[in-house]
């Protein structure tokens, strides 16, 4: 069950790619370049500091009107969907995770589900089906059931809220899902849950990206990859070493090298991403 | 002459624009308004002297009073609506039906269409239906007429039960009250006369529906509700009418009378084409104990003015104001309610959600009244307005005149635009844009819709759909 293998799943087929991604928001540059490449079945990790620009990726991604994308292309199975609304790149199998879902008062979560799941399938799912997933969904994340007649994201705790993000990833059955900050705000128990959720949703075909700030949600899921972003660029690529190193030594080593005496190889690094 | 009943008026999304055009009425109706055409009402109905006077008196009233300019003027003043230009009494059939058959075939295909004698059928206690000027057929559960309960078109009621009818009629709204119910005395005809015998709970909701068919139409029917001490009745009222480029006019008058432990609820979809002023006056006196709720629902007309108030007339009364407004392009709901605490320990909750697309407007206006001396009393008003685009507007006129320091008052007032993070989340579900928005806009009124009996919150939901078809993208 518990497939971190990473790598191993991987099959080295191209299936998301951001090429040279440049991104505003109100007439001002956060993402300065960004290239990343997620083949089909690799989890990949971006860490950075506060306001580097990962949930402006993110969002970008998923095609919020208010990040206007200057320069570049998101590639997803080797279309490009930034001419896309968004529901259409979720059609197509894309998933965001968001860093603060939003409420929508009134909207039951059963409902809004529902008609997620018609949308992302594209046919009305019978209720019969729809509500074995929903328990079987709800049973893996160990969600109480009620939580369904709730209004979405309404009231929810901060925990509930990512717990109920990682519901809908599940039932959607993305191709790619970017996760942001998923696991802050999560206490130790419902981190190895939803974690386990999300690795039980691992498999061959499962592109992820998992943007974070701490190591411990990657115990649980080992990243075939690592990236440090910072002011809009990426500035740094590696192992799930990475992640220990930047645990231990902070960003400064990376993002300011000299006033942190790092090596020349991390300027190097830096520099080539540029 | 004009649409087929078989046409749907397509751009619009209005679903009830047809007419029917083998209609002929059975009097000879003319344009405007005098005093033969008020005598000419009376002596048709065959009335007493009693209500021929009070009909003349008020046209009296609606002669000497200007055209209402102040606050609860709405912005009437803003349109060229022409009295001289409206008829006043259209009578449809010579008699009115027992069954649906005796109902004349093409007045009774309107009905089929809105799906009355299927919702009798199905989930009411009881049924009228109004054409035009007079109700076409009405009907009461053979079970409630034997405990007492009375069902009826006003008119009927008048004739068939003079005494109750004259101790109560006029007596919450009297005919000076404001210049439309002025009007509304003076050549009211149809509405529903109900009466709950002490103790007698119908379950089922009692339905009327109001259609209007003839073009420069005025539809003036007079609704009274007594439910005596211990009862509980819920009305509901539907009303629709063909889309025609010319105006037509509503002016209803509802009187309601809750007496102690009795609960009455009174749900009002209103679904009036876009051509049709909506000018209506409800009141509802409640007393000890008693419960009296609106459930207002206004999304049709071009203009409607409407604010129903609740009158707490003696200690534990409570009074409930639901008020749901939807405006499109055209549109002005200028609704709200009144609540006014005339007596200690009485308590009143008000709640108006409006939704204004495509420069439409919705405007709440209302009055939270506490008298002197009436202390404990706790009211809550709150009224949230929903914006769909840039073009669109909202407004909040709440009155409050707090005159007893010992009281609970709450009021809270917001105004959103649709917001864009709730739509790319929903989008970012797979939804498109509309489907997106009309989720928002089904979950901001849902406070309000989850307070009707399933089927009619089916069909509000249904309704708010259809206005919203076509408003995103
Ligand atoms: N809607 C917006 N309006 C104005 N500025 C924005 C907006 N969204 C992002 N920014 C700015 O862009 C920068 C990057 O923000 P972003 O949210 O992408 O950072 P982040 O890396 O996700 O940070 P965190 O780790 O705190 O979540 C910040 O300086 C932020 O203030
Ligand atoms: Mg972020």
């Amino acid at each position: 069950m518990n497939n971190n293998g990473g790598s191993m799943a991987s099959n080295n087929e191209t299936l998301f790619r951001v090429e040279h991604l440049h991104v505003s928001v109100e007439n001002t540059e956060i993402l300065k370049g960004v290239d990343l490449v997620v083949n089909r079945g690799e989890v990949h990790a971006l860490m950075g500091p506060n306001g580097s620009g990962k949930s402006t990726l993110a969002n970008s991604i998923m095609g919020h009107p208010r990040y206007k994308v200057t320069q570049g292309k998101v590639l997803f199975n080797g279309n490009d969907v930034l001419p896309l609304t968004p529901d259409k790149r979720a059609q197509l199998g894309l998933f965001l995770a968001f860093q603060y879902p939003v409420g929508i008062p009134g909207v039951v979560m059963g409902n809004f589900m529902r008609a997620a799941l018609k949308a992302r399938r594209g046919e009305d799912v019978p209720v019969r089906e729809f509500r074995k997933l929903l328990d079987e969904t709800l049973d893996l994340l160990k969600m109480d059931p009620s939580f369904v007649r709730r209004y979405v994201n309404e009231g929810f705790s901060g925990g509930e809220k990512k717990r109920a993000e990682v519901l809908q990833m599940a039932m959607l059955k993305p191709e790619m899902a970017v996760l942001d900050e998923t696991d802050s705000g999560l206490d130790i128990d419902a981190l190895k849950i939803v974690a386990e959720g999300i690795n039980a949703l691992r498999g061959p075909d499962l592109g992820v990206l998992v943007i974070t700030h701490y190591q411990r949600i990657l115990d649980y899921i080992t990243p075939d990859k690592v990236h440090v972003l910072f002011d809009g660029r990426i500035v740094k690529s590696g192992g799930p070493e990475l992640v220990h190193e930047l645990e231990e030594r902070g960003y400064d080593w990376i993002t300011n090298p000299e006033a942190s005496g790092a090596g020349p190889e991390a300027v190097a690094a830096g520099k080539e991403n540029a | 002459m004009g649409t087929k009943i078989e046409d749907v008026t397509k751009d619009s999304g209005y679903k009830f624009g047809w007419n029917d055009p083998d209609f002929k009425a059975v009097n000879e109706p003319v344009k405007g308004l005098s005093k033969d055409v008020v005598l000419g009402i009376s002596e048709l109905k065959d009335e007493p002297a009693w209500m021929r006077d009070f009909r003349l008196k008020a046209y009296n009233h609606w002669l000497e009073r200007p055209m209402p300019t102040g606050f609860w003027g709405g912005n009437i003043q803003n349109y060229d609506l022409d009295f001289d230009d409206i008829y006043y009494y259209v009578k449809p059939v010579a008699e009115q039906g027992k069954t649906w058959d005796d109902v004349p075939a093409e007045i009774k295909r309107t009905f089929d269409k809105l799906g009355i004698p299927e919702a009798e059928r199905k989930f009411l206690s009881g049924v009228e239906a109004q054409y035009d000027s007079e109700v076409v057929y009405h009907n009461i559960r053979e079970d409630l007429k034997k405990q007492g309960v009375i069902f009826m078109d006003t008119d009927s009621a008048l004739r068939e039960h003079p005494d109750l009818f004259r101790e109560y009629f006029g007596t919450i709204i009297p005919p000076n009250d404001n210049k439309f119910a002025s009007l509304n005395s003076a050549v009211w005809s149809g509405g529903s006369f109900i009466y709950v015998p002490k103790g007698v709970k119908v379950e089922m909701p009692l339905q009327a529906y109001f259609r209007i068919n003839t073009e420069n139409m005025g539809q003036f029917e007079r609704t009274l509700i007594i439910a005596d001490e211990g009862s509980d009745i819920h009305y509901v009222e539907g009303c629709t009418a063909p889309t025609y480029s010319s105006d037509s006019l509503h002016s209803a008058v509802v009187e309601i009378i809750v007496k102690k432990g009795a609960h009455v609820r009174y749900t009002t979809i209103q679904n009036w084409s876009d051509n049709v002023f909506n000018l209506v006056t409800k009141r509802m006196a409640v007393y000890g104990e008693a419960v009296g709720e609106w459930v207002d629902g206004n999304l049709g007309s071009k203009l409607t003015m409407k604010y129903p108030s609740t009158y707490l007339l003696e200690p534990g009364a409570h009074g409930e104001i639901l008020s749901l407004a939807m405006a499109g392009p055209g549109q002005h709901q200028d609704a709200g309610g009144k609540c006014i605490h005339a007596a200690p320990y009485t308590t009143s909750v008000i709640n108006s959600k409006s939704v204004s697309k495509g420069s439409g407007r919705t405007s709440y206006r209302g009055q939270l009244k506490v008298y002197p001396g009436a202390k404990g009393v706790k009211a809550t008003v709150r009224c949230d307005a929903l914006l769909l685009d840039e073009e669109s507007r909202s407004d909040t006129y709440p009155l409050m005149d707090i005159d007893e320091q010992h009281v609970t008052i709450g009021h809270e007032a917001s105004v959103s635009k649709l917001g864009e993070d709730q739509l790319f989340y929903l989008m970012s579900r797979g939804m498109d844009e509309a489907e997106a928005a009309k989720m928002i806009v089904n979950g901001f009124v849902e406070p309000i819709v989850k307070e009707l009996p399933m089927e009619y919150a089916v069909e509000l939901n249904r309704l708010i759909e259809l206005q919203m078809e076509g408003s995103v993208g």
